[in-house]
């Protein structure tokens, strides 16, 4: 069956709620600016209205509320809505989840979700544009998902709420929701931590992860019928745990690696995989790492400032071609 | 061992009290000696609160403290030698070795994580109470001092507290509190500008009332009562604690000044101590308890010096277990990132 994004997520949230009475959600606007999407929250918030809390304003208070649950032996998630809010909950998500279960000795365990729709959206401005993933991964303790499909945001809701033991952070993007796969009825998931080559090729590969999943895959076709080039899609699907082996193993085939990401270009994502590649793959290389990332600068509000910043299809396929000297 | 049973009778909260008396001489003797290093907090004139939010407690109850926790630790049954193996960073602590004093925990006990930043308990709390409410029973109290009023966290966590209506009993421990006006309706704190702290809570319907934390008695009938009340209402409640600052405190690191706690000090010996002679005359908790005791005839001075002496061996031979525990191997430090099982690859 083909689903989107969105029914994705709503199909995950009512499965998780339906099959453990433990989870919980604190909050419950997952479908944030979009009033169609918003629908397939209905069935959910009927059936399930006594474990969905109302949320009001106050990010920090409901990351903390979220994690001290999650450590009494429920399973929340919290809906932190805009994926910027998180800020707002930093000290709990950053200085008390990511660090109850080595602080305890390994006695107590906080399996809390924080939900964040993350990222470029288009019109969101400085301050509703952010994408933390590479900021939350310098944070050893917390999971990070990045799922750039509609099957992986189903598969990863479900399994972030009903089998994670850690905190998670889901990376969800409201420019993905009408994306659709197909959705196999029993098939196993790709286990966490394991990254998904999209598309497979010869010449270069091409990393992405979250929105850029799409892009790079748009970008592979263009480079295939204008250029010539077979380019190899990885899709990252998680931050934390990183899959290095996968990347290396592509790059080992291709010779060349291109990161698409969304994060800034300082420290983020895009520069931890050079960096894997520069210490564990440079003898694998044909040519310099490329990284196609959002310049290091806020993210302005006019459409033509926002798309001279965003990592389009049109500057993965620039870069390929520079990786591959043309 | 959950102690609250022992500690509902008077000589149970005065030997309780004295336990944690003597823990903490112990714990500042050892950082005086150089066995640990890092900043710690000492809860020395704090015991009867501790001691008596504990003794209204069950075992599916939960506890949320801070950095100043060994008191609500020991009130709770934790073992002291195993806490203070921890303040010294030995394999044989809590954590084995991993929080030190400021973030002690035992999950077992219902003390599942602590935090040392300020107010950043409170709404970890407040999600346990909300496990407590969808589980069906237990509640959980939230120990903090008043700096918690000046974060955020403290008014975004009673904002859910109170529209969830969970069970939740919040501790603030005002320890600031110059001697005469702690029995009065005022709370000073060193930097919030408010008359009445427990007006904050009120103004978000979480009914709040101001206890004398040097009066035992009064702590017990207060504690035992609004841990019922959050027990049979399921809705939270605040109680400020007016404690008066032990003079030990007043230092950037714990001293002893006056030495450790006399027995003879109960029974009409000054201490040669003016600061120390006066808080234990108005404010310690555990001077004005013994007093009390031997005046109604509950307790002599051998059963006293007794039940110190007791103490006084239990917490020699925590340094003991402390001092020969071995520290923690190197490799322990990638150990606890993440729980195993249904974890990622």
């Amino acid at each position: 069956m083909k689903i989107t994004f969105a029914e994705g997520l709503a199909k995950a949230l009512y499965e998780s709620l339906a099959a453990d009475p433990r989870v919980l959600l604190i909050g419950s606007n997952f479908m944030g600016l979009n009033t169609a999407a918003k629908q397939l929250m209905n069935p959910l918030v009927s059936e399930f209205s006594n474990r969905i809390m109302a949320a009001p304003v106050s990010e920090l208070g409901l990351a903390g509320a979220g994690i001290g649950a999650a450590m009494a032996g429920r399973r929340p998630v919290v809906d932190i809505n805009t994926g910027s809010f998180i800020f707002q909950a930093f000290a709990q998500v950053v200085n008390e989840a990511a660090n109850v279960h080595y602080m305890s000795g390994g006695q107590t365990s906080a399996p809390v979700t924080f939900y964040c729709l993350a990222g470029i959206r288009g019109g969101g401005g400085a301050q509703h544009s952010h994408r933390t993933q590479a900021m939350l991964g310098q944070v050893p303790g917390l999971q990070i998902l990045t799922p750039g499909s509609a099957d992986d945001a189903y598969y990863l809701m479900k399994w972030a709420l009903l089998e994670s033991r850690n905190p998670t952070v889901f990376l969800s993007h409201s420019l993905l929701f009408g994306e659709t796969a197909e959705l196999v009825p029993g098939a196993q998931m790709l286990p966490v931590g394991q990254a998904r080559i999209r598309r497979e090729g010869r010449d270069v590969s091409i990393i992405a992860s979250s929105i850029t999943v799409m892009r790079a895959m748009a970008a592979a076709d263009e480079l295939e019928h204008k250029h010539g080039i077979s380019a190899e899609v990885v899709d990252l699907r998680t931050i934390a745990p990183l899959d290095e082996n996968t990347v290396l193993q592509s790059v080992a085939r291709t010779g060349r690696a291109v990161i698409a990401d969304e994060c800034h270009r300082r420290f983020g994502v895009a520069a931890e995989i050079a960096a894997i590649l520069a210490e564990e793959g440079l003898a694998l290389l044909k040519a310099p790492v490329r990284r196609v990332t959002v310049p290091d600068v806020p993210i302005p509000y006019s459409p033509t400032l926002e798309a001279e910043l965003i990592v389009t299809k049109e500057r993965i396929v620039t870069g390929v071609l520079r990786v591959m000297g043309r | 061992m959950i102690m609250s049973t022992a500690a509902t009778e008077p000589l149970g909260r005065m030997a309780a009290m004295l336990r944690i008396r003597r823990f903490e001489e112990q714990c500042i003797r050892l950082a005086q000696a150089g066995q640990f290093r890092g900043h710690y907090h000492i809860y020395i004139g704090q015991e009867a609160t501790a001691v008596a939010a504990c003794a209204a407690l069950v075992a599916e109850d939960f506890v949320f403290t801070t950095w100043r926790n060994h008191g609500h630790m020991l009130a709770r049954g934790a073992a002291p030698e195993r806490m203070l193996a921890e303040i010294l960073g030995k394999a044989g602590g809590y954590a084995g070795g991993k929080s030190g004093t400021l973030h002690l925990a035992v999950r077992d006990l219902g003390i599942l994580s602590t935090s040392a930043l300020v107010g950043g308990t409170l709404p970890l709390a407040t999600g346990a109470a909300l496990a407590c409410k969808q589980r069906g029973s237990g509640i959980t109290v939230c120990f903090f001092g008043d700096a918690a009023l000046e974060e955020g966290a403290l008014y975004e966590a009673m904002i859910l507290a109170s529209l969830w209506q969970v069970p939740i009993l919040f501790v603030c421990e005002n320890n600031t509190m110059p001697p005469g006006q702690r029995a009065r309706g005022q709370s000073p704190s060193s930097r919030l500008p408010a008359n009445r702290l427990a007006d904050i809570p009120e103004a978000l319907r979480v009914t709040s009332e101001e206890v004398d934390g040097a009066d035992a008695d009064a702590l017990n009938e207060c504690l035992a009562r609004l841990a019922a009340q959050v027990r049979s209402s399921g809705g939270p409640r605040y109680v400020e604690v007016h404690s008066g600052r032990w003079p030990g405190n007043f230092l950037s690191w714990p001293d002893l000044p006056g030495g450790e706690w006399q027995i003879a000090w109960a029974f009409g010996q000054q201490s040669d101590h003016a600061d120390l002679a006066a808080w234990l005359e108005q404010s310690d908790p555990l001077n004005r308890y013994l007093r009390k005791l031997v005046a109604a005839g509950t307790l002599d001075r051998a059963q006293a010096e007794a039940m110190d002496e007791r103490a006084r061996a239990e917490m020699a031979g925590a340094v003991r277990f402390a001092l020969d525990s071995p520290y923690p191997p190197p490799d322990e430090a990638y150990q606890h990132v993440y729980a195993q099982g249904g974890q990622a690859r």
